[in-house]
C-alpha cells in the first residue's frame, strides 16, 4: 500500500523534479512556500496536467511514460478538492453531490451518502443553490462531492486557503473526522503550519520544485540536521492521549509514548487523541530535575544529536524522551557548559506545550 | 400582401432557421477550439472566421459564386455527388448564409466559453465525467447565455441578408426570393405599398430581436 510519484517537468524558469514514496493510507501533506510546486504536483497526480514520469497509487498504475500509459483524469479513482469550492453554479447542492456519485457504478460505491452528510454537517443545505451558501458551506459540499465518488485517493489543494479564520476553524474538525473515520488516503497541499501540524501523518517538504524532506511528520520535524520549520520555529509534534483532567487548575494531563505533559485543558474528554506541539525554543536542558521552578513539565531525556542552528550562537539539540523525540534550542555556550554529547542523559524542561486538536 | 410576398416571408424564415441550426453545429467546435488552443493557427483561424464582418457582401457572394459554379472546386464536387450546382438554388443560399453569419455564431459562444474558464471542466473530470459527458452536462449549461445570443444574432442576421443572396441566388420566387430581395423588387417597380408592409415588418422584427437580446443580457448580469 503506497503511492509512488516520480515527475520531472522543465518549464524554463521552474523545474519540478520529485521522487516521492508516500504511504497508501493516512494523511500526507505537501508543504512549502508559494511557488514551490505543490499545486503543480497535485495536478500531475490528478492527471489534470502532464509531465513525464511515473505514478502508481496502491497498486494501480495511473501514469508510466516509459510504457506510454496515461490514465485520463475521469478514469482515475480520485477525489479532488480545489482551493475555491468550484461547485457547479447551475446545479443545486444536492445535484452537485450526485454529479460524481452517479458516474460511479453502484458496485464501486463504498462511501455512504448519509454518512458523508453527517460527517460534514451538510444535510440541511441540500436544496440550496451554490450562490446562496457561505464559503465554508460551499467548501464542505465540495469535499462531500469528491468523497461520494468513493475515491482511492483524496487530493486537496489548500482547501482552507480561501476561507477566513473563523471558516477555517469551522472546517478543520470535519477534516479531522475525515482523516479518522474514512479509510481513504489523503494528499493535501498546504503552506499553513498549523494545518499541517494538525492533520498530517506524513509530510513532503517542497522547495523550488524539489522535495527537501519526506517522511512521517513526527520524524521529519524532529530532525536537526535539516530542520523543517513549520512556521517561525523548529519544533516537534507528538500524538498523545488525554489521560486526566484537573478541573481546579484547568489543566489536562496528556500521555505520549515515553512521557506525559500537563497542558492547558482544551476541553477534550479523557481518552481522546490529541496532538501537541513543542517548539524548540520552549525546551531547556538541565543536569537535575527542576524542583523549585515554575516549569511544570520536566522529563528525563537523552541527547541524540547536536547540530548547528540558523545563527552561529545557537545549537539545535535532538533528544529522545522514551519513544518520542524532542528538539531543544540552546546557545552553543550552554551546550558546551553542559558538555552535551550524544548519549548524555539529562532533564528536558518544557516551558510551553500547545494542544493543537 | 401578395402570395409571392408571403412566399418570400416563408422562405426567409426557413433559410434563417436552417442556417441557425447548421451554424450551431459548426460554430460550437470552432469556438471551443479557439477558446482552448495554444496553436499558432489561432490568430489566422480567428481572422478567417471574422472576415464576413468586414468584407462587403458582394465580395463574399462573388467568391462563393466562383467556388460553387461549374468550374469551381465546390461546384465540381457537388456535381460529382450528383447534387447539381448550388448557385441559384435554395441550398446555395444556405451555404452563403452559413459563411456570412459564421462570426455572429462563433463570437458569443467563444466569449461564453472563455468566461467559463477551465475550472468547471476540470472539476467534472475529477468527478468521473468523460469529455463528451462533461461538455454536455457542464460546458453547454454554463455557456447557455452565449448560445442563446448566438441563436438570436444568427437568425436575425440571416433574415437581414441581401447582398450575398442577390449575388448567389438571384431573384427566383419560391426558390431564392427572400424578403429583402422582394422589397428591392417592389421599390424598383415603384410599388411602395407592399414595400412598406415588408420593410415595416423587418423594422418591427429587428426591434424585437434587439430588445430580446437586451433583456437576455440583463438577466445574465443580474
Amino acid at each position: 500500500m503506497s503511492i509512488v510519484a516520480r515527475f520531472r517537468q522543465d518549464r524554463g524558469t521552474f523545474v519540478l523534479d520529485v521522487d516521492l514514496n508516500l504511504p497508501g493510507r493516512g494523511t500526507s501533506a505537501l508543504f512549502g512556500p508559494s511557488g514551490s510546486g505543490k499545486t503543480t504536483l497535485l495536478r500531475l497526480v490528478a492527471g489534470l496536467d502532464h509531465a513525464p514520469g511515473y505514478l502508481e497509487v496502491n497498486g494501480q498504475v495511473w501514469q508510466d511514460d516509459a510504457r506510454k500509459v496515461f490514465v485520463p483524469t475521469h478514469k482515475r479513482a480520485l477525489g479532488y478538492v480545489f482551493q475555491e469550492a468550484s461547485l457547479f453554479p447551475h446545479l443545486s447542492a444536492r445535484r452537485n453531490l450526485e454529479y460524481g456519485m452517479r458516474r460511479v457504478s453502484e458496485s464501486e460505491r463504498r462511501v455512504n451518502l448519509d454518512h458523508v452528510l453527517d460527517l460534514l454537517g451538510i444535510g440541511h443545505l441540500l436544496e440550496r443553490r451554490p450562490d446562496s451558501l457561505s464559503g465554508g458551506e460551499r467548501q464542505r459540499i465540495a469535499i462531500a462531492r469528491a468523497l461520494l465518488t468513493s475515491p482511492r485517493l483524496l487530493l486537496m489543494d489548500e482547501p482552507l486557503a480561501a476561507l477566513d479564520l473563523a471558516r477555517k476553524q469551522e472546517i478543520l474538525p470535519y477534516l479531522e473526522r475525515l482523516r479518522d473515520e474514512l479509510e481513504i488516503p489523503i494528499l493535501f497541499v498546504s503552506h499553513a503550519p498549523d494545518e499541517v501540524a494538525r492533520l498530517a501523518d506524513h509530510i513532503v517538504a517542497l522547495e523550488s520544485g524539489r522535495a527537501v524532506a519526506q517522511g512521517p511528520l513526527l520524524e521529519v520535524l524532529a530532525r536537526v540536521d535539516l530542520p523543517i520549520r513549520l512556521g517561525e520555529d523548529a519544533g516537534v509534534v507528538l500524538d498523545a492521549v488525554v489521560a486526566e483532567r484537573d478541573a481546579s487548575w484547568h489543566l489536562a494531563r496528556v500521555e505520549f509514548p515515553g512521557g506525559q505533559f500537563w497542558v492547558r485543558d482544551g476541553g477534550h474528554p479523557v481518552g481522546s487523541h490529541v496532538r501537541v506541539r513543542v517548539l524548540a525554543r520552549d525546551v531547556s536542558l538541565a543536569k537535575a530535575p527542576a524542583t523549585e521552578s515554575s516549569i511544570q513539565n520536566s522529563l528525563p531525556a537523552t541527547v541524540v544529536a547536536v547540530a548547528e542552528d540558523s545563527h552561529p550562537a545557537l545549537a539545535l539539540v535532538q533528544l529522545q524522551v522514551g519513544a518520542s523525540p524532542l528538539v531543544a534550542r540552546l546557545t552553543r555556550r550552554s551546550a558546551a557548559q553542559l558538555g552535551l554529547v550524544p548519549g548524555l542523559a539529562l532533564w528536558a524542561q518544557v516551558k510551553a506545550v500547545a494542544l493543537i486538536g | 400582401m401578395t402570395s409571392e410576398d408571403l412566399l418570400a416571408v416563408w422562405l426567409t424564415l426557413k433559410l434563417a432557421s436552417i442556417t441557425t441550426v447548421i451554424l450551431l453545429v459548426i460554430a460550437t467546435p470552432i469556438a471551443w477550439w479557439l477558446a482552448h488552443t495554444r496553436s499558432i493557427w489561432k490568430g489566422p483561424v480567428a481572422a478567417v472566421v471574422n472576415l464576413p464582418l468586414v468584407l462587403p457582401p458582394t465580395v463574399l457572394g462573388f467568391y462563393l459564386l466562383l467556388l460553387m459554379g461549374p468550374d469551381g472546386p465546390v461546384g465540381q464536387f457537388t456535381e460529382f455527388l450528383g447534387l447539381g450546382r448550388l448557385p441559384f438554388t435554395f441550398w446555395g443560399l444556405v451555404v452563403g448564409s452559413v459563411v456570412f453569419s459564421l462570426p455572429f455564431s462563433v463570437q458569443p459562444i467563444l466569449n461564453a466559453f472563455e468566461a467559463m474558464g477551465a475550472r468547471p471542466m476540470e472539476v467534472a473530470a475529477t468527478l468521473r465525467a468523460s469529455f463528451i459527458d462533461r461538455f454536455f452536462s457542464v460546458a453547454i449549461p454554463l455557456a447557455w447565455p452565449g448560445f442563446l445570443t448566438a441563436i438570436v444574432l444568427t437568425f436575425a442576421h440571416t433574415v437581414g441578408e441581401f447582398g450575398v443572396i442577390l449575388m448567389l441566388g438571384g431573384n427566383i420566387p419560391g426558390e431564392t426570393q427572400v424578403v429583402s430581395v422582394a422589397i428591392y423588387n417592389h421599390v424598383e417597380a415603384m410599388d411602395y405599398g407592399p414595400a412598406h408592409l415588408l420593410a415595416g415588418g423587418m423594422v418591427a422584427f429587428s426591434f424585437l430581436v434587439l430588445l430580446a437580446l437586451n433583456l437576455l443580457g440583463r438577466r445574465r448580469t443580474a
